[in-house]
This record gives structure tokens, C-alpha cells and sequence, in this order.
């Protein structure tokens, strides 16, 4: 798939206010630290403003330029991590777990939902721009397993038909919860806390 | 004798109660803190060793140990504490559960190490895509220095101590802690050659030391009930509590702190409504997340679950994530999953992995069809010998070890599968062997 490479950019508002925030972290001799988190600064500002999340080349050019680092360095490290895109992404990136704890409950499933509902094949946005699906290793999620996350939210316990539902929700434009698909408490067990009844302010002490 | 919840550290793991500063001092957390910090590093790191805590991290190194290797003496060079929240064995996901619900017992954990290695700064690296535990964490952080827990003369203790979040992007070798070290200095993960050891050079040049999340959390808890308290948990040299994480083939997967040293069937049972099909339908157990080698039924049986036991098993208590299978598996599906899980989380500096991972990767491939040769089963143990201990970092080991578990205990499986693929296609092969 071919894309046009924007020919300039510049920090807006929001994100130069995260800029100073990210840079006040790390010594002044050492700002390189500030790479990957503004990164993550763009790749947001470019979600916010055209509607797809990802880093084009200019961009990288500007962090190398704010940072004091030769290009190169931004774009090695740019494309050594999975999380920034290179290229534009649909509206919302599907990234489904299919390493071995996700598979064994049950990922496959998950992911012909994907290919049902959002209409897309790993590694593609639909046709109607909405969808961009990744297969991603691991969310460290496992006791939720099977796991999606949805841009920066996880969908956890999923079946084929709740992921059906999750996806049709995305498309008219709604937000479900994020957490678990079926009323768990986080990583509790299904139907209730076997332990962590007896504490401060714990369930039998009577919670917040 | 199944751990109290009296006993528990994590009294928030499910988050039924709020995490904000509030609550948490409610559940105890930075109670006394200036306190434990008023009877001195000394006093700290030796009762950190004889709490007899090893890092929760993944390779068990005794904590109190670690923090004794950076030098006594300040100098020019700040120290730094490094804490490891890049979660992303296959298998674990308990840091993930103190950031988002017991943030506190962590950022106070955090005040408490970098006294006691004289640091006055510290970096939480947490993996990317916890995007909304690091906003939570961050939130906590500031609570902390707006009620004066953090920052100058933190929490009245004398001791000024600055933290700070900082997220990686998706690379499961920045859990390794000298590659996380690279990356937090704005570089590719990739591990660096050891010696010199971070706690000599490590972030910026400077004393580091880097611990997991698990491990510095239960530290305040340690101090605060007395080094006895948590060694009277477990075995000797397996002490403690720890955050089982149980999951796959069982009715109710879930996150539990529990004794150390319990044995893994009641483990299983008593928090995770037993195996799915109930015990005998069980196949094999990954007992402490993808890299250690998988243990057949008749193991799980009566393994104790600690550092030393699974060790005679040739497996690891590695991050505690208890991987369960039941009989439907396809146990050479599931591992060759794990393979390709190695091969795409190789940072390829070292070349026995970069190729290594990718070869192991497309022949589990073919084992899973049984498209391959009996003899090719020795081929492919053989070259996971080849890579073992041949790089730089322990990914490539981590990545070879369920392979050769796999062969150790399935064997006939592999060759089943095998014949089961020469039947199917009665002609003779064509196949170059152990080439992809």
C-alpha cells in the first residue's frame, strides 16, 4: 500500500505542553531519554489531527532536531519498537494476542471475529478506513486471556460473538468499557474474590 | 495451609477497593515509612537478606544481595534505581495488577530501595502498552510528592527521592535489564555485554540497580512486619509470598498471592476451580511463564511450586505465570507458538538468535504439520544446544528451553505426528532435511 509522506511538522499545543513535561524527567546532558516518549507524543498529535496514529519521517526529523540526535537514531529506534507505526492506520488498530496463553483460550476465534465483523486481514485496514488489525505477541494480560486491545484499552475474556458485538459497536461509533466481557472483577475469578475478603476495608469489612 | 489474608500483601490485587493515597494509607502503605528509613541502609539490606527475598523478576537473585553491589560511597556519579514494569513473559501479568490497583506499595517501595542504595532518582520502565496502568501510576506519583512523600525530604525521612515514569513501545528484551537500560537512554533494546554490571555502569554510566515490580513492592510490607515474618513462607531459600498468575485449561483463571513452596495441584484447585475436565484431564503444566519448559501430568502431581523444585524438574518458578493445558491441546502447536514468540522478540544482535530463533521458529512449524523427518527431532534439539549460552542475553535460552522440554517429554508425539503426515502423503518426500 502507497502513502504520501506529509512534507512538515511541528508540535501543536497540547503536545509541546507534553514535550516539556516528558523532557523535565531526564538530565539536561542526557535528553536522548525523551526518544520513544516523543514519539509517542507525535504519533497521538497525528491521531488527534488527521484520525490515524502513526509517525511519518518529518516527524522524526523534528524529535531528532528537539532531541540533539542524528536522524538516524530517531528512525532505528523508531522502527525497532512495534508500538509506532510507520505508515497510516485505520481509525481504530485491532491488536489481538495470539501468543500461547491467548491461543489456548481460545484467539483463533477471536481473530476470525476480526476478519467477520471488521472486515480486515492481519496486517491491513479495511476498506472503509475503520479498522487497522495486528497480530501482537504477549499484552500481559493472561489470566483475561483471550485478550484484544483496542488503541490503548484491552477487551479481555472475548469470545467470537463478543467480539462480533465489540467490533459492531466500534462501527456505530460507541465505546464499550474496556476490562473484561464478562462482569469479572479484573483478574479475579469468575463469580467473585475467593481471597481478599478478609482485609481492611475488603469486602466483608465493607469496601469503599 | 493456604497463606491468610492477613498475610497478604497485595490487599487491592483485584482493585475492589480505590488506589488513590487516600485508601491505600487506609490499607497501610506508608506507615511509618520515614521511620524504617531512620534505621539506616545497613539495616535495610540486611534484613532484606534475611527476609530471604529473591527477585520476583524472573531469575530469583536473592534482592538484599543485589542491593549490597553498589558502592558504598557516593561520588560524582548519581546512583539510580531502575524499575523493571516491562512486563511481558508470556504467561505473567501480576505487575500489572500492583500498578493498577496497589500503586502505592510500589512508589513506597521505591523511596525505601533508593535509600538503600543511595539513589535519589528512579525510572519506572513500563512496557507500552499499559497505557492506563501508567496513567495510573503517574497519578499516583503525583499524590505522593503533592502530599510530600516524594521529592525533597521525602515523607519526612531527610532523604530527597525523585521518581519517574517512562513507557517503552512493544519489546519483550527490554525486560532484560540491560537492554531496558539502552532503551531508556533513548536506544534499541539491545543487551549489553556483562561485565561491568549495571550496579558498576548502568544507566548514564552511573550505579544502577534494576528490580521487577513484585520485588520492590514487597519491600515496605517486608520492613514494616519484620524479615522472620516473610522467610516463615515457603522453604528455606524459596521464602515469601508470592503473585501466582493461573491461567489456560483451568475453570477460573486468576491472579492470587499465595504461600511460596505450595504444591502446584492445590495451587490450581483451590484458586482456579481445578483443571478444566478435572485433574486427570490435565496434559502438562508451563509453570512459571513461556520460558520455562513445560512439566507432564505425573509432575504436577506433587511439585511443589518454588524456585528449587521445579529446578529438579529441569523447569523454573521463572515469573510464576502457571500456563495449564488439558488433554485437547496441541502441545506441539502450543510451543511452536512460543517460537515464533522468540523469533519476533529477537533484538538480532547476536547472531546464534537472530537466526537461531527464526530456524527453531520455521521447523516447529513443519513439526506441527509432521512434515519432517524422525531424525530431524535430534536436528533441532541438537541446534537448541548450539544456541544455549551462546549470547549475549538469556532470550535465546528462554526461547529454546520449551523446545527442548517439548522434546524431553512428547517425544513420541512429535514422532506420531510425523507418521501420521508420511501416511497422509504416501509419496516419497521430497524434502531437504532440517531445511526450511
Amino acid at each position: 500500500m502507497s502513502f504520501e509522506q506529509p512534507t512538515h511538522f511541528a508540535f501543536d499545543e497540547a503536545s509541546e505542553a507534553e514535550v516539556a513535561k516528558i523532557l523535565a524527567k531526564y538530565p539536561e546532558a542526557k535528553k536522548a531519554s525523551g526518544v520513544i516518549p516523543l514519539l509517542y507524543v507525535v504519533q497521538r498529535q497525528m491521531g488527534r489531527a488527521t484520525g490515524s496514529a502513526w509517525v511519518p519521517k518529518v516527524a522524526m526529523d523534528v524529535i531528532a532536531d528537539r532531541l540533539g540526535m542524528a536522524p538516524i537514531r530517531v528512525y532505528e529506534v523508531a522502527t525497532f519498537y512495534f508500538m509506532f507505526n510507520m505508515k497510516p492506520i485505520g481509525k481504530h488498530h485491532l491488536q489481538l494476542c495470539g501468543t500461547t496463553p491467548c491461543m489456548l483460550r481460545g484467539s483463533d476465534d477471536v481473530m476470525r471475529a476480526c476478519h467477520d465483523a471488521a472486515h480486515v486481514q492481519v496486517g491491513q485496514t479495511s476498506a472503509d478506513g475503520l479498522f487497522t488489525l495486528t497480530e501482537v505477541e504477549c499484552l500481559g494480560a493472561c489470566v483475561n486471556a483471550p485478550v484484544l486491545q483496542v488503541d490503548d484499552d484491552y477487551f479481555e475474556d472475548l469470545d467470537y460473538d463478543r467480539t462480533v458485538a465489540l467490533i459492531e459497536a466500534l462501527k456505530r461509533g460507541e465505546r464499550p468499557t474496556p476490562g473484561s466481557s464478562i462482569g469479572r472483577q479484573t483478574s479475579a475469578p469468575e463469580g467473585g474474590p475467593l481471597v481478599l475478603i478478609d482485609v481492611p476495608g475488603g469486602v466483608a469489612g465493607g469496601g469503599e | 495451609m493456604a497463606l491468610s489474608d492477613k498475610d497478604r500483601i497485595f490487599t487491592n490485587l483485584y482493585g475492589l477497593q480505590d488506589w488513590r493515597l487516600p485508601a491505600a494509607q487506609r490499607r497501610g502503605n506508608w506507615d511509618g515509612t520515614s521511620g524504617i528509613l531512620g534505621k539506616g541502609r545497613d539495616w535495610i539490606i540486611e534484613e532484606m537478606k534475611a527476609s530471604g527475598l529473591r527477585g520476583r523478576g524472573g531469575a530469583g537473585f536473592p534482592t538484599g544481595m543485589k542491593w549490597s553491589f553498589m558502592p558504598k560511597q557516593a561520588s560524582e556519579r548519581p546512583h539510580y534505581l531502575v524499575v523493571n514494569a516491562d512486563e511481558s513473559e508470556p504467561g505473567t501479568c501480576k505487575d500489572r495488577d500492583i500498578i493498577r490497583h496497589d500503586p502505592h506499595t510500589l512508589i513506597e517501595g521505591c523511596l525505601i530501595a533508593g535509600f538503600a542504595m543511595g539513589a535519589h532518582a528512579g525510572y519506572i520502565y513500563i512496557r507500552g502498552e499499559y497505557y492506563n496502568e501508567s496513567r495510573v501510576l503517574d497519578a499516583a506519583i503525583d499524590e505522593a510528592y503533592a502530599a510530600g512523600l516524594l521529592g525533597k525530604n521525602a515523607a519526612g525521612s531527610g532523604w530527597d527521592f525523585d521518581l519517574y515514569v517512562h513507557r517503552g513501545a512493544g519489546a519483550y528484551i527490554c525486560g532484560e535489564e540491560t537492554a531496558l537500560i539502552e532503551s531508556l537512554e533513548g536506544k534499541k533494546g539491545m543487551p549489553r555485554l556483562k561485565p561491568p554490571f549495571p550496579a558498576a555502569v548502568g544507566l548514564y554510566g552511573c550505579p544502577t540497580t534494576v528490580n521487577n515490580v513484585e520485588t520492590i513492592a514487597v519491600v515496605p510490607t517486608i520492613l514494616r512486619r519484620g524479615a522472620a515474618w516473610f522467610a516463615g513462607f515457603g522453604r528455606p531459600k524459596n521464602s515469601g509470598t508470592k503473585i501466582f498468575c493461573i491461567q489456560g485449561h483451568v475453570n477460573k483463571p486468576c491472579n492470587v498471592e499465595e504461600e511460596m513452596s505450595i504444591p502446584m495441584r492445590e495451587l490450581i484447585e483451590r484458586h482456579a476451580g481445578g483443571v478444566r475436565g478435572g485433574w486427570d484431564n490435565l496434559l502438562c503444566v508451563i509453570p512459571g511463564g513461556s520460558s520455562t519448559p513445560l512439566l507432564p501430568k505425573h509432575i504436577c502431581d506433587d511439585v511443589l511450586m518454588d524456585f528449587d523444585a521445579l529446578r529438579e524438574h529441569k523447569s523454573g518458578l521463572g515469573t510464576a505465570g502457571v500456563i495449564v493445558m488439558d488433554k485437547s491441546t496441541d502441545i506441539v502447536r502450543a510451543i511452536a507458538r512460543l517460537s515464533r514468540f522468540y523469533k519476533h522478540e529477537s533484538c538480532g544482535q547476536c547472531t546464534p538468535c537472530r537466526e537461531g530463533m527464526g530456524w527453531v521458529s520455521r521447523m516447529m512449524d513443519r513439526m506441527v504439520q509432521g512434515r519432517a523427518e524422525i531424525e530431524e527431532i535430534d536436528v533441532l534439539e541438537d541446534v537448541t544446544r548450539r544456541i544455549e549460552g551462546h549470547t549475549i542475553c538469556a532470550l535465546a535460552d528462554g526461547g529454546v528451553w520449551p523446545v527442548q522440554g517439548l522434546i524431553r517429554h512428547y517425544r513420541p508425539v512429535m514422532e506420531e505426528r510425523i507418521a501420521q503426515y508420511k501416511a497422509r502423503h504416501a509419496t516419497p518426500s521430497a524434502l531437504p532435511m532440517a531445511a526450511e
